[in-house]
Protein backbone atom coordinates (compact mmCIF):
# COMPACT_ATOMS: atom_id res chain seq x y z
CA UNK A 1 0.00 0.00 0.00
CA UNK A 2 2.80 2.43 0.87
CA UNK A 3 4.31 2.11 -2.59
CA UNK A 4 0.91 3.00 -4.05
CA UNK A 5 0.51 6.03 -1.79
CA UNK A 6 3.93 7.28 -2.83
CA UNK A 7 3.08 7.05 -6.53
CA UNK A 8 1.60 10.51 -7.03
CA UNK A 9 4.20 12.44 -4.98
CA UNK A 10 7.02 10.48 -6.67
CA UNK A 11 5.64 11.25 -10.12
CA UNK A 12 5.25 14.91 -9.20
CA UNK A 13 8.89 15.13 -8.09
CA UNK A 14 9.99 13.31 -11.25
CA UNK A 15 8.04 15.78 -13.39
CA UNK A 16 9.65 18.78 -11.70
CA UNK A 17 13.11 17.23 -12.12
CA UNK A 18 12.39 16.45 -15.78
CA UNK A 19 11.26 20.02 -16.49
CA UNK A 20 14.41 21.28 -14.79
CA UNK A 21 16.58 18.94 -16.88
CA UNK A 22 14.77 20.22 -19.97
CA UNK A 23 16.02 23.68 -18.98
CA UNK A 24 19.60 22.39 -18.63
CA UNK A 25 19.84 20.55 -21.92
CA UNK A 26 19.61 21.88 -25.44
CA UNK A 27 21.73 22.99 -28.35
CA UNK A 28 23.91 24.82 -25.81
CA UNK A 29 23.94 22.93 -22.51
CA UNK A 30 23.74 25.29 -19.55
CA UNK A 31 25.24 24.53 -16.13
CA UNK A 32 22.91 24.14 -13.15
CA UNK A 33 23.95 27.36 -11.39
CA UNK A 34 23.21 29.50 -14.44
CA UNK A 35 19.83 27.82 -14.97
CA UNK A 36 18.89 28.36 -11.32
CA UNK A 37 19.93 32.01 -11.46
CA UNK A 38 17.96 32.54 -14.67
CA UNK A 39 14.91 30.78 -13.25
CA UNK A 40 14.84 33.13 -10.29
CA UNK A 41 15.18 36.19 -12.50
CA UNK A 42 18.82 37.07 -12.04
CA UNK A 43 22.01 36.20 -13.87
CA UNK A 44 22.82 36.70 -17.50
CA UNK A 45 20.05 38.32 -19.59
CA UNK A 46 20.57 35.95 -22.54
CA UNK A 47 20.35 33.01 -20.13
CA UNK A 48 17.05 34.37 -18.84
CA UNK A 49 15.72 34.64 -22.40
CA UNK A 50 16.77 31.08 -23.22
CA UNK A 51 15.16 29.73 -20.06
CA UNK A 52 12.00 31.82 -19.81
CA UNK A 53 11.18 32.24 -23.47
CA UNK A 54 12.41 29.02 -25.02
CA UNK A 55 13.17 26.08 -22.78
CA UNK A 56 10.74 26.45 -19.86
CA UNK A 57 7.60 27.19 -21.90
CA UNK A 58 8.48 24.36 -24.26
CA UNK A 59 8.96 21.89 -21.41
CA UNK A 60 5.77 23.03 -19.73
CA UNK A 61 3.87 22.78 -23.03
CA UNK A 62 5.09 19.20 -23.39
CA UNK A 63 4.01 18.49 -19.82
CA UNK A 64 0.57 20.10 -20.23
CA UNK A 65 -0.03 18.24 -23.50
CA UNK A 66 0.94 14.93 -21.97
CA UNK A 67 -1.07 15.56 -18.81
CA UNK A 68 -4.21 16.39 -20.81
CA UNK A 69 -3.83 13.27 -22.95
CA UNK A 70 -3.01 11.08 -19.95
CA UNK A 71 -6.04 12.13 -17.91
CA UNK A 72 -8.34 11.97 -20.97
CA UNK A 73 -7.02 8.52 -21.87
CA UNK A 74 -7.49 7.22 -18.33
CA UNK A 75 -11.03 8.64 -18.15
CA UNK A 76 -12.07 7.30 -21.57
CA UNK A 77 -10.69 3.90 -20.62
CA UNK A 78 -12.81 3.99 -17.49
CA UNK A 79 -15.92 5.03 -19.39
CA UNK A 80 -15.52 2.49 -22.19
CA UNK A 81 -14.01 -0.12 -19.85
CA UNK A 82 -11.20 -0.82 -22.24
CA UNK A 83 -7.45 -0.22 -21.82
CA UNK A 84 -7.08 0.57 -25.52
CA UNK A 85 -9.35 3.61 -25.50
CA UNK A 86 -7.41 6.84 -25.88
CA UNK A 87 -7.88 10.21 -27.65
CA UNK A 88 -5.39 9.25 -30.38
CA UNK A 89 -6.76 5.78 -31.09
CA UNK A 90 -10.38 6.93 -30.99
CA UNK A 91 -9.73 9.65 -33.56
CA UNK A 92 -10.35 12.47 -31.07
CA UNK A 93 -6.90 14.02 -31.54
CA UNK A 94 -7.08 13.64 -35.31
CA UNK A 95 -10.48 15.27 -35.44
CA UNK A 96 -9.28 18.10 -33.18
CA UNK A 97 -6.23 18.71 -35.32
CA UNK A 98 -8.42 18.65 -38.45
CA UNK A 99 -10.61 21.42 -37.03
CA UNK A 100 -7.49 23.32 -35.96
CA UNK A 101 -5.94 22.96 -39.41
CA UNK A 102 -9.21 24.07 -40.95
CA UNK A 103 -9.22 27.26 -38.91
CA UNK A 104 -5.59 27.87 -39.89
CA UNK A 105 -6.28 27.20 -43.54
CA UNK A 106 -9.10 29.69 -43.79
CA UNK A 107 -7.23 32.27 -41.77
CA UNK A 108 -9.84 32.23 -39.00
CA UNK A 109 -7.05 32.23 -36.42
CA UNK A 110 -6.30 35.86 -37.32
CA UNK A 111 -9.64 36.85 -35.77
CA UNK A 112 -8.73 35.99 -32.21
CA UNK A 113 -6.12 33.92 -30.40
CA UNK A 114 -9.00 31.89 -28.93
CA UNK A 115 -10.12 30.59 -32.34
CA UNK A 116 -7.46 27.89 -32.52
CA UNK A 117 -8.04 26.29 -29.12
CA UNK A 118 -11.82 26.54 -29.54
CA UNK A 119 -11.68 24.96 -33.01
CA UNK A 120 -9.49 22.14 -31.69
CA UNK A 121 -11.84 21.62 -28.77
CA UNK A 122 -14.90 21.52 -31.02
CA UNK A 123 -13.17 18.94 -33.20
CA UNK A 124 -12.35 16.86 -30.15
CA UNK A 125 -15.90 17.14 -28.82
CA UNK A 126 -17.41 16.17 -32.18
CA UNK A 127 -15.37 12.97 -32.23
CA UNK A 128 -15.91 12.11 -28.55
CA UNK A 129 -19.66 12.70 -28.87
CA UNK A 130 -19.81 10.42 -31.90
CA UNK A 131 -17.98 7.70 -30.00
CA UNK A 132 -20.23 8.14 -26.97
CA UNK A 133 -23.28 7.83 -29.25
CA UNK A 134 -21.85 4.68 -30.75
CA UNK A 135 -21.18 3.44 -27.22
CA UNK A 136 -24.88 3.70 -26.39
CA UNK A 137 -25.82 1.70 -29.49
CA UNK A 138 -23.24 -1.02 -29.28
CA UNK A 139 -21.92 -2.93 -26.32
CA UNK A 140 -18.89 -4.14 -28.17
CA UNK A 141 -15.77 -2.17 -27.44
CA UNK A 142 -14.16 -3.52 -30.57
CA UNK A 143 -16.87 -1.76 -32.57
CA UNK A 144 -16.10 1.47 -30.72
CA UNK A 145 -12.42 1.26 -31.50
CA UNK A 146 -13.33 0.62 -35.13
CA UNK A 147 -15.56 3.71 -35.10
CA UNK A 148 -12.56 5.60 -33.74
CA UNK A 149 -10.33 4.20 -36.47
CA UNK A 150 -12.94 5.38 -38.97
CA UNK A 151 -12.99 8.89 -37.49
CA UNK A 152 -9.20 8.91 -37.51
CA UNK A 153 -9.08 7.84 -41.15
CA UNK A 154 -11.68 10.40 -42.15
CA UNK A 155 -9.90 13.22 -40.32
CA UNK A 156 -6.63 12.09 -41.94
CA UNK A 157 -8.20 12.09 -45.39
CA UNK A 158 -9.75 15.52 -44.89
CA UNK A 159 -6.38 16.78 -43.68
CA UNK A 160 -4.67 15.34 -46.76
CA UNK A 161 -7.28 17.08 -48.87
CA UNK A 162 -6.46 20.41 -47.21
CA UNK A 163 -2.76 19.76 -47.73
CA UNK A 164 -3.46 18.85 -51.33
CA UNK A 165 -5.14 22.20 -51.81
CA UNK A 166 -2.63 24.17 -49.73
CA UNK A 167 -1.92 27.45 -51.52
CA UNK A 168 1.68 27.88 -50.37
CA UNK A 169 4.48 25.65 -49.10
CA UNK A 170 4.34 27.71 -45.92
CA UNK A 171 0.76 26.68 -45.09
CA UNK A 172 1.71 23.13 -46.01
CA UNK A 173 4.53 22.98 -43.48
CA UNK A 174 2.26 24.58 -40.90
CA UNK A 175 -0.29 21.82 -41.40
CA UNK A 176 2.32 19.10 -41.22
CA UNK A 177 3.27 20.51 -37.83
CA UNK A 178 -0.31 20.00 -36.66
CA UNK A 179 -0.56 16.53 -38.03
CA UNK A 180 2.69 15.32 -36.59
CA UNK A 181 2.54 17.14 -33.28
CA UNK A 182 5.30 19.28 -31.82
CA UNK A 183 5.93 21.69 -28.96
CA UNK A 184 8.84 23.49 -30.64
CA UNK A 185 8.81 27.29 -30.25
CA UNK A 186 5.87 27.38 -27.86
CA UNK A 187 5.61 30.47 -25.68
CA UNK A 188 3.82 31.17 -22.42
CA UNK A 189 1.24 33.03 -24.49
CA UNK A 190 0.18 29.90 -26.37
CA UNK A 191 0.34 27.92 -23.15
CA UNK A 192 -1.99 30.49 -21.60
CA UNK A 193 -4.59 30.05 -24.32
CA UNK A 194 -4.59 26.26 -24.05
CA UNK A 195 -4.37 26.04 -20.26
CA UNK A 196 -7.99 27.00 -19.45
CA UNK A 197 -9.22 24.14 -21.65
CA UNK A 198 -6.78 21.61 -20.27
CA UNK A 199 -7.50 22.64 -16.68
CA UNK A 200 -11.25 22.92 -17.22
CA UNK A 201 -11.51 19.53 -18.93
CA UNK A 202 -9.36 17.91 -16.25
CA UNK A 203 -11.52 19.47 -13.53
CA UNK A 204 -14.67 17.97 -15.09
CA UNK A 205 -13.00 14.56 -15.31
CA UNK A 206 -11.80 14.71 -11.72
CA UNK A 207 -15.19 15.85 -10.43
CA UNK A 208 -16.93 12.93 -12.13
CA UNK A 209 -14.28 10.28 -11.54
CA UNK A 210 -16.20 8.31 -8.91
CA UNK A 211 -18.65 7.15 -11.58
CA UNK A 212 -15.75 5.61 -13.51
CA UNK A 213 -15.13 3.25 -10.59
CA UNK A 214 -18.82 2.32 -10.60
CA UNK A 215 -18.60 1.45 -14.30
CA UNK A 216 -16.13 -1.31 -13.41
CA UNK A 217 -19.26 -3.40 -12.74
CA UNK A 218 -20.63 -2.80 -16.24
CA UNK A 219 -23.34 -0.30 -17.13
CA UNK A 220 -26.26 -2.34 -15.84
CA UNK A 221 -24.88 -2.95 -12.36
CA UNK A 222 -23.41 0.55 -12.26
CA UNK A 223 -26.92 1.97 -12.71
CA UNK A 224 -28.03 -0.46 -10.04
CA UNK A 225 -25.61 0.94 -7.46
CA UNK A 226 -26.84 4.46 -8.15
CA UNK A 227 -24.84 5.81 -11.08
CA UNK A 228 -26.61 8.25 -13.39
CA UNK A 229 -25.25 6.72 -16.58
CA UNK A 230 -26.35 9.47 -18.94
CA UNK A 231 -24.74 12.24 -16.89
CA UNK A 232 -21.58 10.22 -16.46
CA UNK A 233 -21.26 9.73 -20.22
CA UNK A 234 -21.84 13.43 -20.90
CA UNK A 235 -19.34 14.58 -18.26
CA UNK A 236 -16.57 12.19 -19.31
CA UNK A 237 -17.02 12.93 -23.00
CA UNK A 238 -17.12 16.66 -22.32
CA UNK A 239 -14.10 16.62 -20.01
CA UNK A 240 -11.97 14.44 -22.28
CA UNK A 241 -13.03 16.42 -25.35
CA UNK A 242 -12.18 19.80 -23.81
CA UNK A 243 -8.85 18.64 -22.36
CA UNK A 244 -7.79 16.87 -25.56
CA UNK A 245 -8.84 19.91 -27.59
CA UNK A 246 -6.62 22.07 -25.41
CA UNK A 247 -3.68 19.72 -25.85
CA UNK A 248 -4.11 19.61 -29.64
CA UNK A 249 -4.34 23.41 -29.77
CA UNK A 250 -1.00 23.50 -28.00
CA UNK A 251 0.91 20.71 -29.69
CA UNK A 252 -1.09 19.15 -32.51
CA UNK A 253 -2.02 15.49 -32.59
CA UNK A 254 0.16 13.33 -30.36
CA UNK A 255 -0.95 9.75 -30.04
CA UNK A 256 -0.53 6.81 -27.70
CA UNK A 257 0.71 8.57 -24.52
CA UNK A 258 -2.88 8.32 -23.30
CA UNK A 259 -2.65 4.54 -23.54
CA UNK A 260 0.82 3.94 -22.24
CA UNK A 261 0.62 6.08 -19.09
CA UNK A 262 -2.63 4.66 -17.64
CA UNK A 263 -1.47 1.14 -18.50
CA UNK A 264 1.67 1.58 -16.40
CA UNK A 265 -0.19 3.34 -13.58
CA UNK A 266 -3.13 0.94 -13.23
CA UNK A 267 -1.50 -1.85 -11.19
CA UNK A 268 -0.31 0.74 -8.64
CA UNK A 269 -3.80 2.11 -7.99
CA UNK A 270 -5.62 -1.22 -7.63
CA UNK A 271 -6.87 -1.02 -11.23
CA UNK A 272 -9.37 1.62 -10.16
CA UNK A 273 -10.08 4.06 -13.02
CA UNK A 274 -10.91 6.91 -10.62
CA UNK A 275 -7.62 6.66 -8.79
CA UNK A 276 -5.67 6.34 -12.04
CA UNK A 277 -6.55 9.81 -13.36
CA UNK A 278 -4.02 12.00 -11.56
CA UNK A 279 -1.03 9.61 -11.73
CA UNK A 280 -1.80 8.96 -15.42
CA UNK A 281 -1.78 12.69 -16.11
CA UNK A 282 1.55 13.13 -14.31
CA UNK A 283 3.18 10.12 -15.96
CA UNK A 284 2.00 11.09 -19.45
CA UNK A 285 3.31 14.61 -18.84
CA UNK A 286 6.62 13.16 -17.69
CA UNK A 287 6.87 10.93 -20.75
CA UNK A 288 6.34 13.82 -23.15
CA UNK A 289 8.80 16.10 -21.33
CA UNK A 290 11.42 13.35 -21.55
CA UNK A 291 10.56 12.54 -25.17
CA UNK A 292 10.85 16.22 -26.04
CA UNK A 293 14.25 16.42 -24.39
CA UNK A 294 15.23 13.46 -26.58
CA UNK A 295 13.89 15.20 -29.66
CA UNK A 296 15.96 18.29 -28.85
CA UNK A 297 19.28 16.65 -28.09
CA UNK A 298 19.24 13.97 -30.80
CA UNK A 299 21.71 15.10 -33.46
CA UNK A 300 19.36 14.86 -36.45
CA UNK A 301 19.40 17.16 -39.49
CA UNK A 302 15.78 18.20 -39.05
CA UNK A 303 14.46 18.20 -35.50
CA UNK A 304 12.21 15.19 -35.01
CA UNK A 305 8.55 15.89 -34.30
CA UNK A 306 7.46 15.00 -30.78
CA UNK A 307 4.33 13.28 -32.10
CA UNK A 308 6.44 11.05 -34.32
CA UNK A 309 8.63 9.97 -31.43
CA UNK A 310 5.59 9.41 -29.20
CA UNK A 311 4.00 7.20 -31.86
CA UNK A 312 7.25 5.29 -32.45
CA UNK A 313 7.28 4.38 -28.75
CA UNK A 314 3.53 4.23 -28.19
CA UNK A 315 2.28 2.27 -31.18
CA UNK A 316 4.31 -0.87 -30.37
CA UNK A 317 3.10 -0.55 -26.78
CA UNK A 318 -0.47 -0.39 -28.09
CA UNK A 319 0.03 -3.60 -30.08
CA UNK A 320 1.63 -5.26 -27.09
CA UNK A 321 -1.26 -4.31 -24.76
CA UNK A 322 -3.84 -5.38 -27.37
CA UNK A 323 -2.21 -8.77 -27.85
CA UNK A 324 -1.88 -9.34 -24.12
CA UNK A 325 -5.61 -8.90 -23.49
CA UNK A 326 -7.55 -11.97 -22.57
CA UNK A 327 -10.53 -12.80 -24.70
CA UNK A 328 -12.93 -12.88 -21.72
CA UNK A 329 -13.04 -9.10 -21.48
CA UNK A 330 -15.28 -8.72 -24.51
CA UNK B 1 -38.27 -2.58 5.86
CA UNK B 2 -38.68 -1.95 2.18
CA UNK B 3 -41.58 -2.87 -0.06
CA UNK B 4 -41.51 -2.98 -3.83
CA UNK B 5 -44.91 -2.76 -5.52
CA UNK B 6 -45.69 -2.99 -9.23
CA UNK B 7 -49.14 -2.12 -10.54
CA UNK B 8 -50.26 -2.93 -14.06
CA UNK B 9 -46.66 -2.61 -15.24
CA UNK B 10 -46.19 -2.96 -19.02
CA UNK B 11 -43.04 -2.80 -21.10
CA UNK B 12 -42.83 -2.73 -24.89
CA UNK B 13 -39.89 -2.91 -27.26
CA UNK B 14 -41.23 -1.23 -30.38
CA UNK B 15 -44.51 -3.00 -31.01
CA UNK B 16 -43.60 -6.19 -29.18
CA UNK B 17 -44.89 -6.50 -25.64
CA UNK B 18 -42.23 -7.71 -23.20
CA UNK B 19 -44.26 -7.39 -20.03
CA UNK B 20 -48.04 -6.98 -19.91
CA UNK B 21 -50.03 -5.68 -16.96
CA UNK B 22 -47.84 -7.11 -14.23
CA UNK B 23 -48.92 -6.76 -10.60
CA UNK B 24 -46.81 -7.97 -7.70
CA UNK B 25 -45.42 -6.93 -4.37
CA UNK B 26 -42.35 -8.00 -2.43
CA UNK B 27 -41.82 -7.00 1.16
CA UNK B 28 -39.62 -7.62 4.19
CA UNK B 29 -39.02 -11.22 5.23
CA UNK B 30 -40.11 -12.64 1.89
CA UNK B 31 -38.01 -14.79 -0.44
CA UNK B 32 -39.82 -14.56 -3.74
CA UNK B 33 -38.72 -16.65 -6.70
CA UNK B 34 -39.60 -15.31 -10.14
CA UNK B 35 -40.07 -18.34 -12.36
CA UNK B 36 -40.61 -18.68 -16.08
CA UNK B 37 -39.08 -19.87 -19.33
CA UNK B 38 -36.56 -17.85 -21.33
CA UNK B 39 -38.18 -14.86 -22.99
CA UNK B 40 -41.13 -14.74 -20.58
CA UNK B 41 -40.22 -11.17 -19.64
CA UNK B 42 -38.64 -11.72 -16.22
CA UNK B 43 -35.62 -9.48 -16.73
CA UNK B 44 -37.70 -6.70 -18.30
CA UNK B 45 -40.10 -6.92 -15.37
CA UNK B 46 -37.24 -6.55 -12.88
CA UNK B 47 -35.66 -3.66 -14.77
CA UNK B 48 -38.93 -1.81 -15.21
CA UNK B 49 -39.97 -2.31 -11.61
CA UNK B 50 -36.69 -0.71 -10.51
CA UNK B 51 -37.07 2.18 -12.93
CA UNK B 52 -33.98 1.11 -14.88
CA UNK B 53 -36.09 0.59 -17.98
CA UNK B 54 -38.94 2.84 -19.02
CA UNK B 55 -42.34 1.30 -18.38
CA UNK B 56 -44.93 1.87 -21.11
CA UNK B 57 -47.80 1.56 -18.70
CA UNK B 58 -48.56 1.17 -15.03
CA UNK B 59 -46.13 2.08 -12.31
CA UNK B 60 -43.75 0.64 -9.76
CA UNK B 61 -42.95 2.10 -6.38
CA UNK B 62 -40.56 1.52 -3.52
CA UNK B 63 -42.13 2.39 -0.17
CA UNK B 64 -44.66 4.54 -1.98
CA UNK B 65 -42.13 6.48 -4.08
CA UNK B 66 -42.45 6.08 -7.82
CA UNK B 67 -39.36 4.23 -9.08
CA UNK B 68 -39.22 6.14 -12.34
CA UNK B 69 -38.86 9.42 -10.43
CA UNK B 70 -36.55 8.21 -7.69
CA UNK B 71 -32.95 9.47 -8.00
CA UNK B 72 -30.57 6.59 -8.82
CA UNK B 73 -28.71 6.89 -5.51
CA UNK B 74 -31.94 7.07 -3.52
CA UNK B 75 -33.14 3.89 -5.18
CA UNK B 76 -29.78 2.16 -4.74
CA UNK B 77 -29.91 2.72 -0.98
CA UNK B 78 -33.24 0.89 -0.78
CA UNK B 79 -32.81 -1.87 -3.37
CA UNK B 80 -29.67 -3.79 -4.29
CA UNK B 81 -29.79 -5.08 -7.86
CA UNK B 82 -27.73 -7.93 -9.28
CA UNK B 83 -28.13 -8.05 -13.06
CA UNK B 84 -27.81 -11.17 -15.15
CA UNK B 85 -24.64 -9.97 -16.85
CA UNK B 86 -21.98 -9.26 -14.29
CA UNK B 87 -18.85 -8.23 -16.16
CA UNK B 88 -15.87 -6.85 -14.28
CA UNK B 89 -13.88 -4.51 -16.48
CA UNK B 90 -10.72 -4.40 -14.37
CA UNK B 91 -8.96 -6.90 -12.12
CA UNK B 92 -9.66 -4.97 -8.89
CA UNK B 93 -9.31 -6.51 -5.47
CA UNK B 94 -12.34 -8.21 -3.97
CA UNK B 95 -12.59 -5.56 -1.26
CA UNK B 96 -12.64 -2.74 -3.84
CA UNK B 97 -15.44 -4.39 -5.81
CA UNK B 98 -17.49 -4.91 -2.65
CA UNK B 99 -16.79 -1.27 -1.71
CA UNK B 100 -18.63 -0.21 -4.88
CA UNK B 101 -21.77 -1.35 -3.06
CA UNK B 102 -21.36 1.83 -1.00
CA UNK B 103 -21.42 4.06 -4.09
CA UNK B 104 -24.88 5.41 -3.26
CA UNK B 105 -23.51 6.72 0.04
CA UNK B 106 -20.86 8.79 -1.69
CA UNK B 107 -18.05 6.35 -1.00
CA UNK B 108 -15.51 5.07 -3.49
CA UNK B 109 -12.91 2.29 -3.36
CA UNK B 110 -10.02 3.58 -1.30
CA UNK B 111 -12.17 6.35 0.19
CA UNK B 112 -14.52 4.70 2.67
CA UNK B 113 -15.93 6.31 5.79
CA UNK B 114 -16.15 4.29 9.00
CA UNK B 115 -19.73 3.26 8.34
CA UNK B 116 -18.88 2.27 4.77
CA UNK B 117 -15.84 0.26 5.87
CA UNK B 118 -17.97 -1.54 8.48
CA UNK B 119 -20.63 -2.40 5.91
CA UNK B 120 -17.98 -3.74 3.53
CA UNK B 121 -16.39 -5.91 6.24
CA UNK B 122 -19.79 -7.29 7.29
CA UNK B 123 -20.65 -8.10 3.67
CA UNK B 124 -17.29 -9.86 3.17
CA UNK B 125 -17.92 -11.86 6.34
CA UNK B 126 -21.46 -12.90 5.37
CA UNK B 127 -20.27 -14.15 1.98
CA UNK B 128 -17.23 -15.95 3.36
CA UNK B 129 -14.78 -13.71 1.52
CA UNK B 130 -12.57 -12.61 4.41
CA UNK B 131 -9.61 -14.62 3.17
CA UNK B 132 -10.10 -13.53 -0.42
CA UNK B 133 -10.51 -9.81 0.33
CA UNK B 134 -7.12 -8.80 -1.08
CA UNK B 135 -7.22 -11.13 -4.08
CA UNK B 136 -7.66 -9.69 -7.57
CA UNK B 137 -10.95 -10.67 -9.18
CA UNK B 138 -9.31 -12.14 -12.27
CA UNK B 139 -7.82 -14.89 -10.11
CA UNK B 140 -11.18 -16.09 -8.72
CA UNK B 141 -13.39 -18.99 -9.77
CA UNK B 142 -16.95 -18.49 -11.00
CA UNK B 143 -18.37 -19.51 -7.63
CA UNK B 144 -16.13 -17.10 -5.76
CA UNK B 145 -17.01 -14.29 -8.17
CA UNK B 146 -20.72 -14.91 -7.61
CA UNK B 147 -20.12 -14.42 -3.87
CA UNK B 148 -18.19 -11.21 -4.57
CA UNK B 149 -21.19 -9.82 -6.45
CA UNK B 150 -23.49 -10.79 -3.61
CA UNK B 151 -21.20 -9.15 -1.09
CA UNK B 152 -21.27 -6.02 -3.23
CA UNK B 153 -25.07 -6.06 -3.11
CA UNK B 154 -25.19 -6.73 0.64
CA UNK B 155 -22.71 -3.94 1.36
CA UNK B 156 -25.36 -1.41 0.34
CA UNK B 157 -27.43 -2.35 3.43
CA UNK B 158 -30.51 -2.08 1.21
CA UNK B 159 -33.76 -3.52 2.53
CA UNK B 160 -34.53 -5.32 -0.69
CA UNK B 161 -32.48 -7.55 -2.97
CA UNK B 162 -33.36 -8.08 -6.63
CA UNK B 163 -31.21 -10.69 -8.36
CA UNK B 164 -31.42 -11.96 -11.92
CA UNK B 165 -30.31 -15.60 -12.23
CA UNK B 166 -27.70 -15.41 -9.49
CA UNK B 167 -26.92 -19.13 -9.54
CA UNK B 168 -26.74 -19.72 -13.30
CA UNK B 169 -23.60 -21.64 -14.29
CA UNK B 170 -22.62 -22.46 -10.72
CA UNK B 171 -21.88 -25.95 -9.41
CA UNK B 172 -24.40 -27.38 -6.90
CA UNK B 173 -22.31 -26.52 -3.84
CA UNK B 174 -21.96 -22.89 -4.88
CA UNK B 175 -25.65 -22.73 -5.79
CA UNK B 176 -26.49 -23.75 -2.25
CA UNK B 177 -24.01 -21.30 -0.76
CA UNK B 178 -25.59 -18.43 -2.72
CA UNK B 179 -29.09 -19.54 -1.78
CA UNK B 180 -28.02 -19.73 1.88
CA UNK B 181 -26.70 -16.17 1.67
CA UNK B 182 -30.06 -14.99 0.34
CA UNK B 183 -31.85 -17.05 2.97
CA UNK B 184 -29.87 -15.41 5.78
CA UNK B 185 -30.50 -12.00 4.28
CA UNK B 186 -34.25 -12.63 4.30
CA UNK B 187 -34.14 -14.12 7.80
CA UNK B 188 -32.49 -10.88 8.97
CA UNK B 189 -35.49 -8.89 7.75
CA UNK B 190 -34.67 -8.25 4.11
CA UNK B 191 -36.88 -9.01 1.13
CA UNK B 192 -35.62 -10.82 -1.95
CA UNK B 193 -36.94 -11.12 -5.49
CA UNK B 194 -34.85 -13.64 -7.37
CA UNK B 195 -35.09 -15.02 -10.89
CA UNK B 196 -34.34 -18.75 -10.80
CA UNK B 197 -34.33 -21.42 -13.48
CA UNK B 198 -33.67 -24.30 -11.13
CA UNK B 199 -37.22 -25.06 -9.98
CA UNK B 200 -36.25 -27.52 -7.27
CA UNK B 201 -33.78 -25.04 -5.80
CA UNK B 202 -36.45 -22.33 -5.94
CA UNK B 203 -39.02 -24.61 -4.33
CA UNK B 204 -36.66 -25.53 -1.53
CA UNK B 205 -35.78 -21.95 -0.54
CA UNK B 206 -38.52 -19.57 -1.67
CA UNK B 207 -41.46 -18.52 0.49
CA UNK B 208 -43.45 -17.52 -2.56
CA UNK B 209 -43.32 -18.09 -6.32
CA UNK B 210 -44.30 -15.71 -9.09
CA UNK B 211 -44.85 -17.60 -12.35
CA UNK B 212 -44.42 -15.78 -15.64
CA UNK B 213 -45.34 -16.95 -19.11
CA UNK B 214 -45.54 -15.01 -22.38
CA UNK B 215 -45.16 -11.51 -20.84
CA UNK B 216 -47.77 -12.14 -18.11
CA UNK B 217 -47.70 -13.09 -14.47
CA UNK B 218 -50.02 -16.07 -14.47
CA UNK B 219 -49.76 -17.08 -10.86
CA UNK B 220 -48.41 -15.75 -7.56
CA UNK B 221 -48.53 -17.59 -4.26
CA UNK B 222 -46.86 -19.90 -1.73
CA UNK B 223 -44.76 -22.71 -3.17
CA UNK B 224 -47.06 -25.46 -1.87
CA UNK B 225 -50.06 -23.94 -3.64
CA UNK B 226 -48.58 -22.89 -6.95
CA UNK B 227 -46.07 -25.63 -7.71
CA UNK B 228 -48.08 -28.34 -9.50
CA UNK B 229 -47.42 -30.81 -12.27
CA UNK B 230 -50.04 -29.06 -14.42
CA UNK B 231 -48.34 -25.69 -13.98
CA UNK B 232 -44.95 -27.15 -14.87
CA UNK B 233 -46.49 -28.51 -18.06
CA UNK B 234 -48.28 -25.26 -18.81
CA UNK B 235 -45.38 -22.87 -18.15
CA UNK B 236 -42.30 -24.88 -19.08
CA UNK B 237 -43.75 -27.60 -21.29
CA UNK B 238 -42.22 -30.39 -19.19
CA UNK B 239 -43.51 -33.51 -17.48
CA UNK B 240 -42.79 -33.23 -13.78
CA UNK B 241 -43.50 -35.15 -10.61
CA UNK B 242 -44.40 -32.82 -7.76
CA UNK B 243 -44.56 -33.88 -4.15
CA UNK B 244 -45.00 -30.95 -1.78
CA UNK B 245 -41.89 -28.83 -2.29
CA UNK B 246 -40.02 -31.56 -4.12
CA UNK B 247 -40.12 -31.55 -7.87
CA UNK B 248 -38.57 -33.91 -10.37
CA UNK B 249 -38.57 -33.11 -14.05
CA UNK B 250 -38.88 -36.21 -16.21
CA UNK B 251 -38.71 -34.80 -19.70
CA UNK B 252 -40.26 -32.54 -22.29
CA UNK B 253 -44.03 -32.78 -22.44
Amino acid sequence: MTANRALTPALLVACIIAVFIACLLGSTPMPIDRVLLALFGSGDVSDQIVIWQIRLPRALAAFATGAALGISGAALQGLLRNPLAEPGVLGVSASASLFATFSLYYGLVALSPWVLPIAAMLGALAATALIALAAIKTRSVVTLILVGVGISAFAGAAMSLLMNLAPTPFTLSDMINWMLGSVANRSFRELGFAAPFILGGSAILLASRRGLSALTLGEEAASGIGLNLRNQRILTVLGAGIATGGSVALAGAIGFVGIVAPHIVRPFVGHDPARSLIPSALLAGLILVLADIGVRILPTVNELKLGVVAALIGAPAFIWIAMGRRAIHD
Amino acid sequence: MTELVAEKLSVHAGKTALVAQADFRVGAGEFVALIGPNGAGKTSLLRASLGLEKANGGCASIDGDNCAELAPMQRARRVAYLPQQRPLAWPNTVRDVVALGRYAYGAAPGRLGNQDADAVERALMKCGLKELASRHTDTLSGGELARVHFARALASDAGLLVADEPVAALDPRHQFRIMDIIHQYVAAGGGALVVLHDISLAARYASRMIWMKDTRIICDGPVEDTLTAERMADVFGVRAKVNGRAVEIEGAA
